[in-house]
């Protein structure tokens, strides 16, 4: 085991037609970078190819410091994966980032999985690298 | 479209646990559909148009041209999974009629998960992208996980205990004790059952999840103007919609109103269509994947305030026949049958018609405004109000 969940989940790629490439690429130098408009200002996530304020087309990327509250929090014990079957029970957070206009990303929240969960919570980001993967790729977590 | 469509027939088959059923999923869907054209005392080839959602798999033209239906003029599928279509594909097969484009329509789903795989399970490929790659690799990848993180939010806004949820489940296990079609007919639920059972995911026990069943279920609607041609009482389609708020889509978890299962504005434009108020709707089916998705759907289509949760919710409140407000009534997705809410339609259609196992207003025949609610905290959502002759 080599990150916060037992190996042989499903690892993230970029998307075919490129729409969260940039995220991808900067998340694996240990840069969070999300979508700002480069026209109206305003702050988008997940991904998409328009501004859902303003309707243009371009859709820029920012770096942000990853950091946030716990918006909301769920401690998961059912494994729906072969791979989680040993895992015992672990806590995915939904994170709203302080910078961002709002927006949530959802990750893990390191720590003792029995922990107290609180929202409203801050936490900050810590990137799991896993560079000797085929293919290589890298988590954002939060930890308190 | 207020009334312009009545429920001709029903029809369902026996249901089974998931990947039970002895008979492939066409099979199926053409035996609930011809059973419900037995129902309503017509021929099958008197269809003339098909509704499903949930992308199901039992096609429109392979039905037509298996039933020998004289003409298709109508074949319709609303988007979204689950069972968030439901309601909607009532409303769509409504609509067809109001319209004059069809005359006889089927709304049905159907579902053989031994021969076509299993919902709910987590993706089994070595990687994933798009959408689901910001939030598999976290272990996020079931509806129980997807849903689960809304009701945390939901309950920490409003001080929500976990006995709202369980008084949901235990009121559909109550109501499927009398239901000799429920998959849960003779298997009881108690509170202590309940809260030893396992966690899912918190706040989701066991008995807050509903089953994987297989089964089929359909019911044919026609043009109200043939209502007094019918063998039953009728029930009526007062309102039908479908939709959800902004961007509750967004990806990522990100719908601005996140604690919410999606209809709030879908169940202001019910009631306008229906032209009922909530203290008008007499019983509701409440679609149960998860509990959760209860309370919020309850909340939002103005039955009960968030802060009155804990009150509102009891299993005597829940409970046939002396609750104020029965849910649920055949047992539901948790205890009847998981037919991603057809077989809720159903039950709301039987208690208009006075034969429902757990019967409101029995000496009357049955109740006159009978709600069905699907799929909460997908996009889009519907729900449906179906009335008696006296509504109309």
């Amino acid at each position: 085991m080599s990150g916060y969940l037992a190996d042989g989940l499903p690892v993230p790629v970029p998307a075919r037609d490129g729409l969260d490439a940039p995220f991808w690429s900067a998340l694996a130098e240990g840069r969070l970078v999300l979508q700002r408009c480069e026209d109206c200002g305003s702050w988008q996530w997940g991904p998409e190819w328009i501004c859902h304020t303003c309707h243009s087309f371009n859709v820029g990327w920012q770096e942000t410091e990853p950091r946030g509250v716990i918006y909301s929090h769920e401690r998961v014990w059912h494994p729906v994966h072969p791979a989680l079957k040993e895992q015992g029970p672990f806590v995915i957070v939904l994170v709203e980032l302080s910078d961002c206009d709002g927006v949530r990303m959802v990750g893990n929240l390191l720590g003792d999985p029995m922990q107290d969960l609180v929202i409203g919570t801050e936490v900050t980001g810590v990137f799991e690298h896993h560079p000797d993967h085929d293919p290589p790729y890298t988590l954002l977590h939060w930890k308190v | 479209m207020r009334g312009a469509a009545v429920v001709a027939g029903v029809g369902q088959t026996p249901y089974w646990k998931w990947g039970q059923a002895d008979e492939p999923e066409f099979k199926l869907a053409l035996r609930a559909i011809v059973a419900a054209c037995g129902d309503a005392g017509i021929s099958p080839s008197e269809i003339d148009g098909f509704s499903s959602y949930s992308n199901d798999r039992s096609e429109a033209s392979r039905l037509a041209a298996a039933l020998g239906i004289d003409e298709l003029k109508y074949a319709v599928m609303q988007w979204g999974g689950g069972g968030g279509g439901a309601a909607g594909s009532v409303a769509n097969a409504a609509a067809a009629i109001a319209t004059g484009q069809a005359d006889c329509v089927v709304a049905f789903r159907a579902l053989a998960q031994g021969q076509f795989g299993r919902f709910g399970q987590g993706p089994r490929r070595n990687t994933i992208s798009g959408a689901n790659a910001h939030t598999v690799p976290y272990g996020l990848m079931s509806p129980a996980q997807m849903f689960a993180m809304r009701v945390n939010r939901f309950m920490h806004d409003h001080g929500v205990d976990q006995s709202a949820l369980r008084a949901i489940s235990l009121a559909s296990y109550h109501h499927a004790q009398t239901n000799p079609d429920a998959t849960m007919y003779g298997r009881p639920l108690t509170e202590e059952q309940y809260d030893e059972s396992r966690w899912i995911v918190e706040p989701f026990h066991l008995y807050d999840c509903c089953q994987e069943n297989d089964g089929a279920a359909a019911i044919v609607l026609m043009s109200a103007e043939r209502a007094a041609d019918l063998p039953h009482r009728p029930a009526y389609v007062l309102g039908a919609v479908s939709g959800s708020h902004h961007r509750v889509g967004a990806p990522v978890h990100n719908d601005p109103l996140y604690a919410t299962s999606s209809f709030t504005t879908v169940a202001p434009r019910l009631y306008e269509m229906a032209g009922v108020t909530p203290d008008d709707v007499e019983v509701v089916q409440s679609y149960e994947n998860f509990t959760g998705g209860v309370l919020m759907a309850i909340v939002e289509h103005g039955f009960c305030e968030p802060e009155m949760v804990n009150d509102f919710f009891t299993v005597e409140n829940l409970t046939a026949p002396q609750g104020n407000f029965p849910i649920n009534t055949s047992g539901g997705n948790l205890a009847e049958a998981y037919m991603h809410g057809l077989g809720l339609t159903i039950e709301a259609i039987r208690q208009v018609r006075g034969t429902s196992p757990n019967q409101l207003r029995a000496d009357d025949g049955g109740v006159d405004v009978s709600m069905m609610i699907a799929g909460p905290m997908v996009t889009p959502v519907s729900s449906v109000i179906f009335g008696s002759e006296a509504t109309r």
